[in-house]
């Protein structure tokens, strides 16, 4: 195993928690078992930090600068914790200017924008930091009044002497400030709820709206430097391909062309690692890509050219008819089923294929090498990973690396695997001097992602006389994540099956869910809520489907199958994962997933009568310890063509500290996961992936768009610990549709993308 | 590195070699109301004259094919994608870049309601969205459904913001009728 491997390795163990990887990857369970278990932030690397001298900085003239630490995808990030520390500091929004770190995990704690965590890790540290500020400001005045601290008060960018009424502004504390000791945790006065100014109010708009409206917003793709020359890469397009020849010499006469420069493949698993090729550089991008046009390389293509999706199907289909490796056994499933009545037992496969996240910017990098180091210039999820990368692969110490971070265009977790970067320093150093950028054709994303897996789940339940189910079977089948950094491996982690299979809350006595082992041929990654597409897919489908043979109302079967409100230890149904938080903080509470139900079904006016052609179809889902549901309403016309007429969101996050930025993201997760629902496919025929661009890999336009997409925030409980947003509302999204599609049209669609599936000839 | 200055000494808003360095003709273009010329050779894209030669990187690249519409333009005041534009043909012909919207009565109220909205998430489209939105707006103050189903769907958001950039289109149209009015 390289340095490279290793340390991508090191990074994925502490990311997931270490429990779930302890079991896939053999680590020492017994000395685990004897270290206290770690939970939420504490198994991130660099976990929190809360230091206030880290993070804001007050100038004479008042103007507070705060460091966003965490990298803008679109969630609003960049916004809300900075709103938090300005909410806790008694700030004004408008004194506040926020900054941009670079890679530095040492320093800020934890930057993988990745797993919906921002303010599920954050939230509490940034109101410390803030809390922390607040607190120096007022032992300043104190001070410098000769008066006990507690007759003074920080109110909106100034600090009150209340019993004479002076006044003093940050900017004049600012330097006495920065001198008092920083609060200890003992120390340190939170805000109460009912004092928040920002938080939870929506009402704070996005940092980086004009600048995005005028075109003024900087992305990765974005990056000018003096001198700086252009790249793109030709890739093996079967993973773990390698470069036999290519014409050099004829994309070097292309005019503007000024250099190749070969990439070595990766090796082991591909990890974060380059998948090789040979990059051609030029004075602009429109050259560099006619000089690829000209390389015509040869590959020879390795043991995934034989990669086929049609042919693996039939592989999954197969895998799943045979038990497989048990994750959680209640009672006796098997048995229970095997002994059901025929008119009571039932069975059905579902299938996700692969997909590509498609993120509108591309992925890019622009790197500079020279005597001193690596300077990297890019947007990513996961600043320290491509630092980490960059350094191992041009044998540099990571203090010789820098990361600066701007905008993404999109992420969704593409780019919080950073091979991109590590292409970009390996051409860079080959010009040492001259900034690179690396910039990656939409094709070049197509076909050279890390795919979301392609997934066959299969389902099996007996139902007892009140049509609710007495046993349940779920048996997946997918290529797992852990195959990019063990190579072959095939087991799935528990952080995979631990997204709504292992976990399922219903009120079952017999249960089984069980992996059925499948090979990996191509680079699988996360996508917005990962493996929750497809189990909530496969599950939420059959749930409908059992609740048509009982001959009951889905939304009351669902409810009844939920069973009594009650909150569920996720290690008492063998969940190991839960999200890598603690199962007493973060139980499974079913009154909550209850609440979510009822809001979506409300929101849509569940019960109503419906136009001709017209169904409504629900989902509900756990992910990222927040809870989820949707109702989709479809209208479908007598030729099989549909539409979305309406979608109903509802969400518990715990609090809600921007909860203009959660609807936002609610709409976007159910366009998302329309898109993937209705046309989401890639395919892979001779190792290679058969579509190229969006016309081909199409994704949602407007014309399809849902006009009215209604979002129900339940909950806000500020004093429970807040639960993601960012993917949670993803998964009900495909199933909700589904079920919809059926109860317009009575055609039960089990295989995605619906596609043409209703259409008649 | 031939033809020109070394590493770090050059712009790439100044090099005069950045594209071919024997290119004997410049086009002249008349972008945002200003006079720019191009050394790329006419089959070019505008697009990375735009962004790699003259700095304007507010267009977007998303695709290259005309499929996404990040990169979207007005050339005669008609929403074109510069992917597949070739610079030579706007040659002498008005083009206009989301640079320019603020210094534009439709698109400064189209920006400032796409503000008002918090339509981006990440953004990355919005410029191209903008420029459909504004060229829309110019031709149908008061835009139907079906009006902005066609004007807007070669515009593609992976995040979703579709229902915003209809709430925000409607609202701008509303805004403009007003400021007539």
């Amino acid at each position: 195993m390289n340095r490279t491997d290793s340390l991508m390795l090191r990074r994925r163990f502490l990311q997931v928690s270490t429990a779930p990887f302890a079991l896939v990857m053999g680590l020492d369970v017994e000395a685990q078992a004897t270290a206290p278990q770690k939970y939420g932030a504490d198994t991130m690397p660099g976990g929190t930090v809360d230091n206030p001298l880290v993070f804001v900085s007050i100038a004479e003239d008042g103007a507070v600068t705060i460091v966003a630490h965490r990298a803008e995808m679109g969630t609003g990030v960049r916004t809300s914790l900075p709103m938090v520390v300005a909410d806790e500091l008694e700030a004004r929004w408008d004194r506040v200017k926020v900054v941009q770190a670079g890679a530095d995990e040492a320093r800020f704690g934890n930057q993988n924008v990745d797993g919906s965590r921002s303010v599920r890790h954050f939230f509490e540290p940034m109101r410390r930091v803030g809390a922390a500020a607040r607190q120096m400001l007022e032992a300043a005045a104190a001070a410098r009044w000769s008066v006990p601290v507690s007759e003074v008060k920080a109110v909106q960018h100034e600090v009150l002497h209340t019993a004479t009424g002076r006044r003093l502004g940050f900017g004049d504390l600012a330097a006495e400030a920065a001198r008092q000791a920083v609060p200890t945790r003992e120390q340190l006065q939170l805000k109460t709820p009912a004092d928040w100014r920002y938080i939870g109010k929506g009402k704070t708009a996005g940092i980086d709206q004009i600048a995005i409206s005028r075109g003024q917003a900087s992305y990765g793709m974005d990056v000018l430097l003096p001198g700086m020359v252009f790249a793109v890469l030709a890739r093996p397009p079967v993973v773990g391909g390698r470069l036999r020849q290519a014409d050099t010499e004829a994309a070097l006469k292309v005019p503007g062309v000024l250099q190749v420069v070969e990439i070595p493949g990766f090796k082991g698993a591909p990890g974060f690692q380059p998948l090789g090729g040979i990059a051609v550089v030029a004075r602009n991008t429109w050259a560099a890509m006619q000089g690829r046009n000209a390389l015509n390389p040869q590959w020879d293509d390795g043991a995934n050219g034989r990669y086929d999706s049609t042919a693996f199907r039939r592989e999954q289909e197969q895998a799943v008819k045979a038990p497989g490796t048990v994750f959680r056994d209640n009672g006796d499933a098997p048995k229970v089923i095997s002994e059901a009545p025929e008119g009571r037992r039932f069975s059905a496969d579902y299938f996700v294929p692969h997909l590509a996240h498609a993120t509108m910017e591309p992925p890019v990098a622009t790197a500079l090498v020279n005597e001193q180091g690596c300077e990297v210039w890019t947007s990513t999820q996961n600043p320290q990973a491509a630092l980490d990368g960059v350094a191992a692969t041009l044998g540099l110490q990571p203090a010789q690396v820098k990361v600066n971070v701007l905008l993404l265009g999109g992420g969704f977790g593409r780019k919080s695997k950073p091979d991109y970067v590590t292409e970009a320093a390996l051409v860079a150093k080959a010009l040492p001097g001259t900034p690179v950028k690396l910039v990656w054709t939409r094709e070049d994303d197509i076909h050279h992602g890390y795919y979301h897996a392609v997934s066959l789940d299969h389902l099996e339940a007996a139902l007892g006389p009140d049509g609710l189910p007495e046993a349940w079977l779920h048996r997946t089948a997918a290529p797992t994540i852990t195959s990019l950094f063990a190579p072959g491996s095939k087991a799935a982690a528990p952080f995979e099956t631990g997204m709504s299979a292992t976990n399922m809350p219903f009120n079952v006595p017999h249960v089984r869910v069980e992996q059925a082992e499948v090979a990996a041929h191509a680079r699988i990654g996360w996508f917005r809520s990962v493996a929750n597409i497809p189990h909530v897919f496969a599950t939420q489908s059959f749930v409908n489907e059992l609740a048509h043979r009982a001959g009951q109302d889905p939304l009351r079967y669902a409810l009844a199958l939920l069973g009594p409100d009650r909150k569920i230890d996720p290690s008492t149904i063998s969940d190991v994962f839960n999200y890598s938080e603690s199962p007493q903080q973060y139980p499974i509470d079913t009154g909550r997933m209850r609440a979510v139900i009822e809001a979506a079904a409300r929101g849509a006016r569940w019960g109503r009568k419906l136009p001709k052609g017209h169904g409504l179809g629900l989902a509900f889902a756990y992910s990222f310890v927040s809870y989820t549901a949707t109702v989709v309403e479809v209208a479908v016309k007598p030729d099989g063509d549909l539409s979305i007429v309406e979608v109903d969101m509802a969400l518990d996050c715990g609090p809600q500290i921007n909860p203009e930025r959660i609807r936002a993201q609610m709409e976007g997760a159910a366009v998302m996961g329309l898109s993937l629902a209705l046309t989401g496919e890639i395919t892979f025929q001779n190792g290679r992936v058969q579509q190229s661009n969006y016309h081909d890999y199409e994704v949602l336009r407007h014309a399809q768009s849902p006009r009215t997409i209604r979002t129900h925030l339940v909950g806000g409980d500020p004093t429970l610990p807040p639960g993601g947003v960012g993917e949670p509302p993803v998964p009900p999204v495909a199933p909700a549709l589904v079920n919809a599609l059926f109860a317009a049209t009575g055609k039960r669609i089990r295989s995605l993308p619906v596609r043409q599936q209703l259409r008649k000839a | 590195m031939s033809g020109c200055a070394p590493a770090r000494k050059f712009h790439p808003l100044t090099c005069p070699t950045l594209w071919a360095p024997a290119q004997p003709t410049m086009t002249s273009l008349k972008i945002n109301e200003q006079v720019r010329s191009s050394s790329a050779p006419d089959e070019t894209p505008l697009l990375w004259v735009l962004r790699d030669e003259l700095g304007m990187t507010g267009t977007k690249f998303g695709c290259g094919m005309a499929l996404c519409g990040a990169c979207t333009v007005h050339v005669n005041g008609q929403a074109t994608r510069a992917c597949l534009t070739p610079v030579g043909s706007v040659a002498g012909r008005p083009v206009h870049t989301i640079e320019h919207m603020q210094s534009d009565r439709v698109g400064r109220v189209v920006q400032q309601t796409w503000v008002d909205l918090n339509v981006a998430q990440c953004g990355y489209c919005q410029a191209g969205q903008i420029m459909s939105a504004v060229a829309l707006l110019k031709t149908s103050p008061k835009p139907s459904e079906a009006q902005i189903d066609n004007a807007m769907s070669g515009n593609l958001c992976r995040c979703g913001t579709y229902p915003r950039i209809r709430a925000a289109i409607q609202l701008a149209s509303r805004r403009l009728a007003g400021e007539k009015a």
